[in-house]
């Protein structure tokens, strides 16, 4: 039995799905941008940071984890959606400590990248101030717990990819922390700094040791152009 | 697909915590962990039973416990502290021998919680949060553990003491000491002393108004009886007709979800019980569970039968504890008069039992797929639907997740006829639900009513006359104020689990909806960052409206904060969380703008407190700015 075509429209566009797809696969390879911070597209989602939720027939769904359906209509670039996007990013920079002008990641940050594209100015929220650790036992990679957001991507690379599950949570709520196998540290765990689970963090918790400036502030890659400007050149690409 | 193990629910007798208490000394840590987990067959999924079963023997889950339990399962130490950590009742820390949690409700507090904390505090010499310097006694809050009817409540260990007054805790203290000098009961034990030996260590018995569901002849096996006559469609069929909707509060019809599960495809087929009644201010299901036990199992039986399920598991909130053995003896009972087993009354090839699983203190576990992850073994962590459990549930089998009083309604459905049971109620909402009443009234308890009563016609029948406001279907239903009180309780209307909390005219209902707030800090799972860090930015809101510190503009925020949670978090109990608030501003607004700071902008630091340790080091005040 041959698949009937999966066709739904976001925002006006029809866009044709793959049968498995997920929302969010099937907009990213139509060059259709829907705002995510979790979400990676080598590894299973998870639905932790709820920032690609999309108004799916007219209710809230996180499109990393919600399959492409035949007819579906979907809003996403819209004013409720992207202020509720750019609240819970404002969330995440009050969770942790983030201070953007002097943090390794400046320019890099999918996190930064986000509050740009989605017009943060400074977070209205209360600062919590966590004092969560560093932990630099590793001789090539520390962690800064204090910028971690718990979006799981380095516990599900460390996972599936590595096949080592180095990283896995602990605790519940405003407590939950990311959490490594080992009582001794990062330095304990088989983790190594090719490893996929060093490269998908999206903010700077797990940074590789002396390898921060190769490329200085100002050329970095969301300082050139915006978060998910690659996806819609896509668009662009597919129109032509 | 994975084999049902020897630890599933055809042995379910198999283990038995007396096995585990037995105290070998000897043993290290990992020959008992090791020991433990041989009892459930070396199966991961069964996790959550074996992590409670190494507290239990150990007072904690240590290190070199964690990692017993990881070389054991062949899981990684993460994986089972992921587990671990999660759940309220399981501790890394070692802490006293008898664990003292006292019920944090605004119902307890009304009810005196607070003199009755101050009173252990005194008596065992710490404050709440601590253990006694000698190991014994450690004493904290807990939240709501379903007896609002007879709070103050406290769980000391898995026992339930209700009504307690401050004069009750000099002796509950002496009897606890007395037992645990006795040399021959082993260290943390699932019933630490026998209950009538404990002043006030007394569950009462909580229905006041039994209607058709409850009352008339109740057969321990009318409704299976009455289904075997029957071809499993027609049990569904019936189910349908007779409009039974989920009584957990979201209302989903019973009969579809049994049709789903029925026809969807899997090795097999599971009927989930779900017995995690967390909302605060509810206790219906412990009284379905201690008083007709059998009404509910009957019901379990009938969807076994009907769905074609061999497995049935009743998802038991850790607080209930105290049921375990009375529950563990119906099930025996029902087995022996061919109730429950294989061949059931006879019908060849109709096998079906039940297992309990303890639940372990997480309220988002009464979250259906949080139930599921538990269950197998898991931190309850929503999951994504679709796919629904009805598809792909327990161990990703087809299940159908029902709470205690659909399966009692479910029940008597077959026994009655379907017709019977839409003649009740309203067109929506057929039949009648229980009420679990609490706060200002002059008899709280369970009440069976017809759907579509009003909140006045409770309200008259409960002895409330001057409700200020009631909240109805807990901390994430809705605060309804006197203008609404002739509401409808029913699905069309104020759709609810049962949970009736009854606020009189002096109570600070801003400060209710601040300690709602704190709940749901405590029970988020943290899964998702809109609920993980809303509810705290929530609360936090609350707090300073409460302290009258808040300008309009604080107040516009934390209102548009809990839209933001509401629309953006992963399940139900994010979506919900903000309702408290939101309700109480939308109902009260009144009383909000009277907590309103005069200033324009009040900030919320205060500069002297952030000062304060800086100017004790330097020894001089800051400048005063001048005016």
């Amino acid at each position: 039995m041959a698949a009937e075509p999966i066709r739904f429209t976001i925002d006006d566009v029809e866009i044709t799905a793959l049968e498995g797809q997920s929302i969010i696969e099937a907009c990213d390879a139509a060059g259709i941008y829907i705002p995510r911070l979790c979400h990676h597209p080598e590894l299973e989602p998870s639905g932790n940071c709820r920032v690609c939720t999309c108004k799916v027939n007219g209710r809230n769904s996180a499109t990393c984890v919600t399959p492409a359906a035949h007819g579906m209509s979907i809003e996403n670039n819209t004013k409720e959606l992207n202020d509720d996007r750019r609240m819970i990013i404002e969330m995440l920079f009050v969770e942790g400590n983030h201070p953007c002008p002097y943090c390794v990641a400046s320019g890099n940050c999918e996190l930064q990248a986000l509050g740009y594209r989605l017009g943060m100015q400074a977070p209205k929220e209360v600062y919590q101030w966590p004092d969560r650790g560093i932990d630099a036992t590793h001789p090539d990679i520390y962690l800064d717990h204090d910028r971690c957001i718990l979006c799981s991507r380095c516990i599900r690379a460390s996972r599936m990819e590595d096949g080592k599950t180095v990283f896995g949570f602990s605790g519940r709520g405003i407590t939950m922390r990311l959490n490594i196998d080992a009582t001794g540290g990062l330095g304990e765990t088989q983790m190594a700094a090719i490893d996929k689970a060093a490269r998908v963090c999206p903010v700077a918790c797990i940074v590789i040791k002396r390898d921060s400036y190769r490329v200085p502030n100002g050329q970095r890659r969301f300082d050139l152009a915006p978060i998910g400007s690659d996806i819609e050149a896509r668009r662009k690409q597919v129109k032509s | 697909m994975r084999e049902a193990k020897s630890s599933d629910s055809r042995n379910s007798d198999q283990y038995h915590w007396k096995r585990v208490t037995r105290p070998h000394r000897h043993l290290t840590t990992a020959t008992e962990v090791k020991r433990v987990i041989d009892l459930f067959g070396g199966d991961r999924s069964r996790l959550l039973d074996i992590a409670e079963a190494v507290q239990h023997r150990f007072g904690s889950i240590s290190d070199e416990a964690v990692k017993a339990l990881a070389d054991g399962l062949g899981m990684h130490a993460v994986e089972v502290e992921d587990m671990v950590s999660f759940y309220a009742f399981l501790d890394r820390e070692p802490r006293g021998r008898f664990r003292v949690r006292l019920s944090k409700t605004p119902i307890s507090l009304m009810k005196g919680a607070g003199d009755v904390a101050r009173a252990f505090e005194s008596a065992l010499a710490i404050s709440i949060g601590s253990t006694t310097p000698d190991g014994k006694f450690t004493l904290e809050w807990t939240s709501d553990i379903g007896m609002a009817d007879q709070e103050p409540a406290a769980l000391i260990n898995r026992m339930v003491l209700t009504e307690l007054t401050p004069a009750d805790v000099p002796d509950i203290i002496a009897s606890l000491r007395h037992r645990s000098n006795k040399g021959d009961e082993p260290p943390f034990p699932l019933h630490p002393v026998d209950g009538s030996m404990l002043p006030k260590a007394v569950v009462k018995p909580s229905l006041v108004k039994a209607g058709p569901l409850l009352s008339g002849p109740l057969g321990r096996d009318d409704g299976l009886r009455a289904a075997l006559s029957m071809e499993p469609g027609e049990v569904v069929a019936v189910i349908t007709a007779s409009k039974l909707r989920g009584r957990g509060g979201a209302g989903f019809p019973t009969g579809m979800k049994w049709r789903l599960t029925a026809k969807a495809v899997g090795s097999d087929h599971y009927v989930v019980c779900n017995a995690d009644e967390g909302e605060p201010g509810t206790f219906k299901d412990r009284v379905l569970l201690s008083e007709f036990p059998d009404l509910v199992i009957d019901g379990m039986t009938v969807a076994g039968y009907a769905l074609g399920a061999k497995h049935g598991l009743i998802y038991l909130r850790g607080e209930y504890a105290y049921l375990w053995d009375m529950l563990q003896d119906v099930l025996a009972n029902r087995r022996s008069a061919g109730l429950l087993g294989t061949n059931i009354l006879g019908r060849k090839g109709f096998d079906f039992d039940i297992r309990i699983q303890l639940g372990a203190g997480a309220y988002i576990c009464g979250e259906e797929s949080s139930l599921l992850e538990s269950l197998e073994g898991k931190r309850g962590t929503p999951r994504d639907r679709p796919p629904f459990p009805t598809e792909r549930g327990y161990l990703h089998q087809p299940t159908a997740i029902d709470n205690v009083e659909t399966f009692a309604c479910a029940a008597r459905i077959l026994a009655q006829g379907a017709a019977w049971f839409s003649g009740l109620g309203t067109a929506e909402s057929t039949g009648t639900k229980l009420m679990s009443v609490a706060g200002d009234c002059s008899r709280p308890g369970v009440y069976e009513v017809p759907f579509g009563i009003t909140v006045n016609e409770l309200l008259d029948m409960v002895g409330a006359p001057d409700a200020a406001f009631v909240q109805i279907g807990g901390p994430s239903g809705q605060s309804v104020a006197p203008k609404d009180f002739g509401r409808r309780i029913a699905y069309e209307d104020l759709s609810t689990g049962g949970s009736t909390m009854i606020f009189g005219p002096t109570r600070d209902i801003l400060d209710i909806a601040l300690q709602f707030a704190a709940f749901f800090v405590d029970e988020s799972c943290g899964w998702c960052a809109p609920c993980r860090v809303g509810t705290t930015l929530l609360k936090q809101g609350m707090e300073k409206i409460v302290a009258g510190r808040a300008t309009l503009d604080d107040l516009k925020a934390t209102e548009a904060l809990g839209h933001t949670v509401a629309r953006m978090s992963r399940c139900g109990l994010g979506q919900m969380a903000p309702n408290p608030i939101l309700s109480t501003m939308r109902n009260f607004p009144e009383l909000y703008e009277a907590r309103l700071s005069p200033e324009p902008f009040s900030p919320r630091v205060s500069l002297e407190d952030a000062l304060r340790a800086a100017v004790l080091i330097q020894g001089r005040a800051s400048v005063p700015e001048e005016a």
